[in-house]
Protein backbone atom coordinates (compact mmCIF):
# COMPACT_ATOMS: atom_id res chain seq x y z
CA UNK A 1 0.00 0.00 0.00
CA UNK A 2 1.13 3.59 -0.95
CA UNK A 3 1.79 5.69 1.95
CA UNK A 4 0.02 8.92 0.65
CA UNK A 5 -1.35 12.74 2.08
CA UNK A 6 -4.38 14.40 1.20
CA UNK A 7 -3.30 17.80 0.86
CA UNK A 8 -6.74 19.63 0.22
CA UNK A 9 -9.85 17.83 2.56
CA UNK A 10 -12.34 19.34 4.50
CA UNK A 11 -12.51 16.68 7.02
CA UNK A 12 -14.82 19.13 9.24
CA UNK A 13 -17.27 17.84 7.12
CA UNK A 14 -16.39 13.87 6.66
CA UNK A 15 -17.64 11.73 9.39
CA UNK A 16 -15.12 9.85 11.53
CA UNK A 17 -16.01 6.46 8.90
CA UNK A 18 -13.94 8.75 6.86
CA UNK A 19 -10.54 8.95 8.90
CA UNK A 20 -11.08 5.15 9.24
CA UNK A 21 -11.29 4.24 5.35
CA UNK A 22 -8.76 6.80 4.93
CA UNK A 23 -6.11 5.10 7.34
CA UNK A 24 -7.03 1.99 5.50
CA UNK A 25 -5.89 3.44 2.25
CA UNK A 26 -2.70 4.16 3.41
CA UNK A 27 -3.35 8.24 4.55
CA UNK A 28 -0.77 9.00 6.78
CA UNK A 29 -1.30 13.33 6.21
CA UNK A 30 -4.17 15.64 5.68
CA UNK A 31 -3.98 19.64 5.54
CA UNK A 32 -7.60 21.03 5.93
CA UNK A 33 -8.16 24.63 4.40
CA UNK A 34 -10.33 27.18 5.72
CA UNK A 35 -13.35 26.62 3.36
CA UNK A 36 -17.13 28.03 3.16
CA UNK A 37 -19.83 26.02 5.59
CA UNK A 38 -22.24 26.01 2.97
CA UNK A 39 -24.01 29.23 4.63
CA UNK A 40 -22.17 32.65 5.09
CA UNK A 41 -21.19 33.04 8.61
CA UNK A 42 -22.63 35.80 10.80
CA UNK A 43 -19.71 37.50 12.57
CA UNK A 44 -16.13 37.18 13.12
CA UNK A 45 -16.45 34.88 16.33
CA UNK A 46 -17.74 32.29 13.80
CA UNK A 47 -14.88 32.62 12.57
CA UNK A 48 -12.35 32.02 15.73
CA UNK A 49 -14.61 29.06 16.49
CA UNK A 50 -14.06 27.38 13.69
CA UNK A 51 -10.29 28.42 13.66
CA UNK A 52 -10.15 26.64 17.38
CA UNK A 53 -11.89 23.38 15.46
CA UNK A 54 -9.29 23.56 12.81
CA UNK A 55 -6.22 23.73 15.24
CA UNK A 56 -7.13 21.81 17.97
CA UNK A 57 -9.94 19.56 17.62
CA UNK A 58 -9.87 18.06 14.60
CA UNK A 59 -5.97 17.39 14.67
CA UNK A 60 -7.00 15.48 17.63
CA UNK A 61 -9.75 13.57 15.55
CA UNK A 62 -7.53 12.68 12.82
CA UNK A 63 -4.78 11.32 15.33
CA UNK A 64 -7.08 8.68 17.11
CA UNK A 65 -6.60 7.03 13.36
CA UNK A 66 -2.56 7.69 13.45
CA UNK A 67 -3.16 11.05 11.02
CA UNK A 68 -1.75 14.06 11.35
CA UNK A 69 -3.86 17.07 10.28
CA UNK A 70 -2.40 20.46 9.23
CA UNK A 71 -4.32 23.55 8.86
CA UNK A 72 -4.80 26.77 6.49
CA UNK A 73 -6.65 29.79 7.96
CA UNK A 74 -8.50 32.73 5.88
CA UNK A 75 -11.65 33.75 5.15
CA UNK A 76 -12.75 32.19 1.76
CA UNK A 77 -13.84 33.64 -1.29
CA UNK A 78 -17.33 33.39 -1.40
CA UNK A 79 -17.68 35.47 2.25
CA UNK A 80 -14.83 37.74 0.29
CA UNK A 81 -17.95 39.52 -0.83
CA UNK A 82 -18.25 41.26 2.61
CA UNK A 83 -14.64 43.42 2.58
CA UNK A 84 -15.91 44.66 6.62
CA UNK A 85 -16.16 41.17 7.59
CA UNK A 86 -13.51 39.69 5.36
CA UNK A 87 -11.13 42.61 7.57
CA UNK A 88 -12.16 41.87 10.88
CA UNK A 89 -11.07 37.94 9.86
CA UNK A 90 -7.95 38.97 8.49
CA UNK A 91 -6.67 41.17 11.21
CA UNK A 92 -7.72 38.08 13.77
CA UNK A 93 -6.07 35.71 11.82
CA UNK A 94 -2.33 36.01 13.18
CA UNK A 95 -3.83 34.74 16.59
CA UNK A 96 -3.79 31.37 15.76
CA UNK A 97 -0.48 31.35 13.15
CA UNK A 98 1.73 30.31 15.80
CA UNK A 99 -0.08 27.06 16.04
CA UNK A 100 2.03 23.77 15.46
CA UNK A 101 -0.63 22.13 12.73
CA UNK A 102 -0.78 26.07 11.04
CA UNK A 103 0.74 25.85 7.59
CA UNK A 104 -0.09 29.32 6.19
CA UNK A 105 -2.97 31.32 4.56
CA UNK A 106 -5.61 29.76 2.32
CA UNK A 107 -7.72 28.44 0.50
CA UNK A 108 -7.92 32.10 -0.25
CA UNK A 109 -9.21 33.22 -4.23
CA UNK A 110 -11.43 34.28 -6.52
CA UNK A 111 -15.12 32.79 -6.88
CA UNK A 112 -16.80 35.37 -9.09
CA UNK A 113 -13.40 37.06 -9.85
CA UNK A 114 -15.57 40.31 -8.30
CA UNK A 115 -13.55 43.31 -7.30
CA UNK A 116 -14.39 42.85 -3.64
CA UNK A 117 -13.24 39.53 -3.92
CA UNK A 118 -9.90 40.79 -5.18
CA UNK A 119 -9.45 43.14 -3.04
CA UNK A 120 -10.14 40.60 -0.46
CA UNK A 121 -7.59 38.42 -1.69
CA UNK A 122 -4.51 40.92 -1.98
CA UNK A 123 -5.27 42.25 1.75
CA UNK A 124 -4.73 37.93 2.69
CA UNK A 125 -1.34 38.29 0.40
CA UNK A 126 -0.69 41.28 2.47
CA UNK A 127 -0.83 39.33 5.73
CA UNK A 128 0.57 36.42 4.17
CA UNK A 129 4.07 38.44 3.08
CA UNK A 130 3.88 40.50 6.58
CA UNK A 131 4.06 37.26 8.57
CA UNK A 132 5.55 34.91 5.73
CA UNK A 133 3.41 32.31 5.45
CA UNK A 134 2.90 29.98 2.63
CA UNK A 135 -0.34 30.50 0.42
CA UNK A 136 -2.89 27.91 -0.55
CA UNK A 137 -5.00 29.24 -3.61
CA UNK A 138 -8.52 28.37 -4.52
CA UNK A 139 -8.90 29.02 -8.16
CA UNK A 140 -12.93 29.06 -9.18
CA UNK A 141 -14.94 26.89 -10.96
CA UNK A 142 -16.34 25.98 -14.13
CA UNK A 143 -16.32 29.23 -17.00
CA UNK A 144 -15.02 31.65 -14.12
CA UNK A 145 -11.82 29.35 -13.41
CA UNK A 146 -9.69 30.61 -16.67
CA UNK A 147 -10.48 34.25 -16.30
CA UNK A 148 -9.97 34.26 -12.46
CA UNK A 149 -6.88 32.19 -12.93
CA UNK A 150 -4.97 34.52 -14.66
CA UNK A 151 -6.41 37.32 -12.41
CA UNK A 152 -4.74 35.65 -9.23
CA UNK A 153 -1.29 35.02 -11.12
CA UNK A 154 -1.23 38.60 -11.66
CA UNK A 155 -1.50 39.99 -8.28
CA UNK A 156 1.32 37.35 -7.24
CA UNK A 157 3.25 38.65 -10.11
CA UNK A 158 2.14 42.15 -8.94
CA UNK A 159 3.70 41.57 -5.37
CA UNK A 160 7.63 41.25 -5.29
CA UNK A 161 7.71 40.24 -1.26
CA UNK A 162 5.93 36.96 -2.30
CA UNK A 163 8.08 34.17 -3.89
CA UNK A 164 6.11 31.80 -6.27
CA UNK A 165 7.62 28.52 -5.02
CA UNK A 166 5.68 29.25 -1.24
CA UNK A 167 2.69 29.49 -3.40
CA UNK A 168 0.10 26.26 -4.10
CA UNK A 169 -2.53 26.91 -7.48
CA UNK A 170 -5.27 24.50 -6.37
CA UNK A 171 -7.89 23.23 -8.58
CA UNK A 172 -5.34 23.46 -11.57
CA UNK A 173 -7.31 21.53 -15.05
CA UNK A 174 -6.30 21.08 -18.26
CA UNK A 175 -6.42 25.31 -19.53
CA UNK A 176 -4.48 26.76 -16.26
CA UNK A 177 -2.01 24.19 -15.12
CA UNK A 178 0.93 25.24 -17.56
CA UNK A 179 0.45 28.91 -16.64
CA UNK A 180 0.67 28.10 -13.12
CA UNK A 181 3.49 26.14 -13.30
CA UNK A 182 5.51 28.38 -15.67
CA UNK A 183 4.37 31.00 -13.20
CA UNK A 184 7.23 29.23 -10.89
CA UNK A 185 4.28 28.09 -8.61
CA UNK A 186 2.86 24.43 -6.97
CA UNK A 187 0.02 23.19 -8.49
CA UNK A 188 -3.00 20.94 -6.90
CA UNK A 189 -5.02 18.88 -9.23
CA UNK A 190 -8.08 18.65 -7.48
CA UNK A 191 -10.34 14.91 -7.74
CA UNK A 192 -14.00 16.19 -7.51
CA UNK A 193 -16.74 14.58 -9.53
CA UNK A 194 -18.38 17.04 -12.43
CA UNK A 195 -16.85 20.58 -11.45
CA UNK A 196 -13.09 19.56 -11.56
CA UNK A 197 -10.98 16.87 -12.17
CA UNK A 198 -11.17 12.73 -12.78
CA UNK A 199 -8.15 10.58 -11.72
CA UNK A 200 -7.34 10.06 -15.44
CA UNK A 201 -7.17 13.61 -16.52
CA UNK A 202 -5.44 14.08 -13.72
CA UNK A 203 -3.16 11.18 -14.58
CA UNK A 204 -2.76 12.43 -18.12
CA UNK A 205 -1.49 15.81 -16.72
CA UNK A 206 1.09 14.09 -14.63
CA UNK A 207 2.33 12.14 -18.05
CA UNK A 208 1.90 15.46 -20.10
CA UNK A 209 3.86 18.09 -17.40
CA UNK A 210 5.72 15.58 -15.41
CA UNK A 211 6.16 15.26 -11.46
CA UNK A 212 7.38 18.56 -10.47
CA UNK A 213 5.92 21.02 -8.02
CA UNK A 214 2.50 18.91 -8.70
CA UNK A 215 0.11 17.60 -6.17
CA UNK A 216 -3.54 15.81 -6.02
CA UNK A 217 -6.24 15.94 -3.51
CA UNK A 218 -9.25 15.24 -2.82
CA UNK A 219 -11.07 18.62 -1.67
CA UNK A 220 -13.93 16.69 0.28
CA UNK A 221 -16.15 18.43 1.58
CA UNK A 222 -20.06 18.71 2.95
CA UNK A 223 -20.51 18.18 -1.30
CA UNK A 224 -20.88 15.58 -3.61
CA UNK A 225 -17.28 14.44 -3.16
CA UNK A 226 -15.01 11.78 -2.33
CA UNK A 227 -12.20 11.39 0.26
CA UNK A 228 -10.83 8.47 -1.19
CA UNK A 229 -9.91 10.16 -4.29
CA UNK A 230 -6.23 9.91 -3.95
CA UNK A 231 -6.07 6.39 -3.92
CA UNK A 232 -8.11 6.53 -6.84
CA UNK A 233 -5.74 8.72 -8.53
CA UNK A 234 -3.09 5.84 -7.02
CA UNK A 235 -5.07 3.39 -8.76
CA UNK A 236 -5.25 4.64 -12.23
CA UNK A 237 -1.44 5.47 -12.09
CA UNK A 238 -0.87 1.88 -11.31
CA UNK A 239 -2.98 0.65 -13.50
CA UNK A 240 -0.74 2.62 -16.80
CA UNK A 241 2.50 1.10 -15.33
CA UNK A 242 3.57 3.97 -13.92
CA UNK A 243 6.93 3.22 -11.71
CA UNK A 244 5.56 3.23 -7.63
CA UNK A 245 8.31 5.91 -7.30
CA UNK A 246 6.63 8.24 -9.55
CA UNK A 247 3.02 7.61 -7.78
CA UNK A 248 5.20 7.92 -4.43
CA UNK A 249 6.94 11.79 -5.53
CA UNK A 250 3.13 13.06 -6.71
CA UNK A 251 1.25 11.89 -3.63
CA UNK A 252 3.62 11.84 -0.52
CA UNK A 253 6.94 13.44 -1.34
CA UNK A 254 5.84 16.70 -2.88
CA UNK A 255 3.28 17.69 -0.66
CA UNK A 256 6.09 16.75 2.15
CA UNK A 257 8.07 19.09 0.13
CA UNK A 258 5.90 22.11 -0.36
CA UNK A 259 4.32 21.20 3.78
CA UNK A 260 8.01 21.85 4.76
CA UNK A 261 8.55 25.38 3.35
CA UNK A 262 6.40 26.20 5.94
CA UNK A 263 8.36 27.49 9.27
CA UNK A 264 6.64 25.74 11.63
CA UNK A 265 6.04 22.33 10.06
CA UNK A 266 7.40 19.44 11.38
CA UNK A 267 6.61 15.65 10.53
CA UNK A 268 8.09 12.44 12.33
CA UNK A 269 7.08 9.44 9.95
CA UNK A 270 5.99 6.19 11.57
CA UNK A 271 8.85 3.69 11.06
CA UNK B 1 8.79 10.10 -15.90
CA UNK B 2 7.75 6.49 -16.88
CA UNK B 3 5.91 6.72 -20.10
CA UNK B 4 5.53 3.10 -20.35
CA UNK B 5 2.01 2.38 -22.87
CA UNK B 6 1.60 2.34 -26.30
CA UNK B 7 -1.36 3.29 -28.39
CA UNK B 8 -2.58 -0.23 -28.77
CA UNK B 9 -2.64 -0.46 -25.01
CA UNK B 10 -4.36 2.77 -24.00
CA UNK B 11 -6.94 1.61 -26.71
CA UNK B 12 -7.16 -2.08 -24.83
CA UNK B 13 -7.75 -0.48 -21.73
CA UNK B 14 -9.97 2.33 -22.44
CA UNK B 15 -12.04 1.80 -25.47
CA UNK B 16 -15.34 0.33 -24.24
CA UNK B 17 -15.20 3.06 -21.61
CA UNK B 18 -14.67 5.30 -24.54
CA UNK B 19 -17.89 3.89 -27.13
CA UNK B 20 -19.88 3.69 -23.64
CA UNK B 21 -19.49 7.54 -23.13
CA UNK B 22 -19.52 8.61 -26.62
CA UNK B 23 -22.73 6.67 -26.71
CA UNK B 24 -23.93 8.84 -23.26
CA UNK B 25 -23.54 11.93 -25.19
CA UNK B 26 -25.05 10.61 -28.40
CA UNK B 27 -28.28 10.07 -26.50
CA UNK B 28 -27.71 13.33 -24.47
CA UNK B 29 -28.03 15.05 -27.75
CA UNK B 30 -31.26 13.20 -29.29
CA UNK B 31 -32.66 13.97 -25.32
CA UNK B 32 -32.16 17.66 -26.15
CA UNK B 33 -33.15 17.39 -29.64
CA UNK B 34 -36.56 15.45 -28.70
CA UNK B 35 -37.15 17.96 -25.48
CA UNK B 36 -36.46 21.27 -27.53
CA UNK B 37 -38.04 20.56 -30.99
CA UNK B 38 -39.77 23.81 -32.04
CA UNK B 39 -38.59 26.15 -29.19
CA UNK B 40 -36.10 28.90 -29.28
CA UNK B 41 -32.72 27.67 -29.55
CA UNK B 42 -30.88 28.09 -26.61
CA UNK B 43 -27.00 29.50 -27.29
CA UNK B 44 -26.07 26.69 -24.64
CA UNK B 45 -26.84 23.67 -27.60
CA UNK B 46 -24.69 25.30 -29.93
CA UNK B 47 -22.20 25.72 -27.53
CA UNK B 48 -21.82 21.81 -27.05
CA UNK B 49 -21.83 21.12 -30.42
CA UNK B 50 -18.83 23.34 -31.14
CA UNK B 51 -17.31 21.43 -28.20
CA UNK B 52 -18.12 17.92 -29.58
CA UNK B 53 -16.40 19.22 -33.21
CA UNK B 54 -13.00 20.53 -31.18
CA UNK B 55 -13.04 16.47 -30.46
CA UNK B 56 -12.09 15.73 -33.85
CA UNK B 57 -9.17 18.22 -34.33
CA UNK B 58 -6.19 16.30 -35.06
CA UNK B 59 -4.38 18.48 -32.98
CA UNK B 60 -3.09 17.40 -29.32
CA UNK B 61 -4.57 19.28 -26.48
CA UNK B 62 -8.14 18.83 -27.13
CA UNK B 63 -8.97 18.69 -23.39
CA UNK B 64 -7.53 22.20 -22.61
CA UNK B 65 -9.73 23.31 -26.08
CA UNK B 66 -12.39 22.37 -24.49
CA UNK B 67 -12.10 23.93 -21.47
CA UNK B 68 -11.10 27.39 -22.84
CA UNK B 69 -14.43 27.10 -25.48
CA UNK B 70 -16.05 26.95 -21.63
CA UNK B 71 -14.21 29.77 -20.25
CA UNK B 72 -14.90 33.46 -19.93
CA UNK B 73 -12.13 35.70 -21.37
CA UNK B 74 -9.62 37.11 -19.18
CA UNK B 75 -9.01 40.87 -19.54
CA UNK B 76 -5.45 41.97 -19.21
CA UNK B 77 -6.63 45.65 -18.18
CA UNK B 78 -8.85 44.02 -14.81
CA UNK B 79 -6.70 45.86 -12.34
CA UNK B 80 -7.21 49.35 -14.08
CA UNK B 81 -11.19 48.51 -14.18
CA UNK B 82 -11.11 47.47 -10.33
CA UNK B 83 -9.17 50.12 -9.24
CA UNK B 84 -6.60 48.03 -7.50
CA UNK B 85 -2.96 48.76 -8.57
CA UNK B 86 -0.22 46.26 -8.31
CA UNK B 87 2.20 46.50 -6.09
CA UNK B 88 5.51 47.70 -7.78
CA UNK B 89 8.11 45.33 -7.70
Amino acid sequence: MTAYIDPHIHMVSRTTDDYKRMALAGCVMMSEPAFWAGFDRSGVEGFRDYFRQLTEYEPKRAGLYGIEHRSWLCINAKEAENVSLSREVIAMIPEFLDRPGVLGIGEIGLNKNTKNEATVFLEHLDLAAKTDELILVHTPHLVDKYQGTRMILDMFKGDSRITPERVCIDHVEEHTIKLALDAGHWVGMTLYPTTKCTPARAADMVERYGTERILVNSAGDWGHSDPLAVPEFIFEMRSRGHDESVIRRVVHDNPLAFFSLSRRFSYDPRQ
Amino acid sequence: MSQPRDAAKVLDRDFLELRARILELAAAFDRIERATAGAAADRRREQLKQAVELLLSDRPGRAEAVQLHFSYEYDPQWREKFGLAARSR
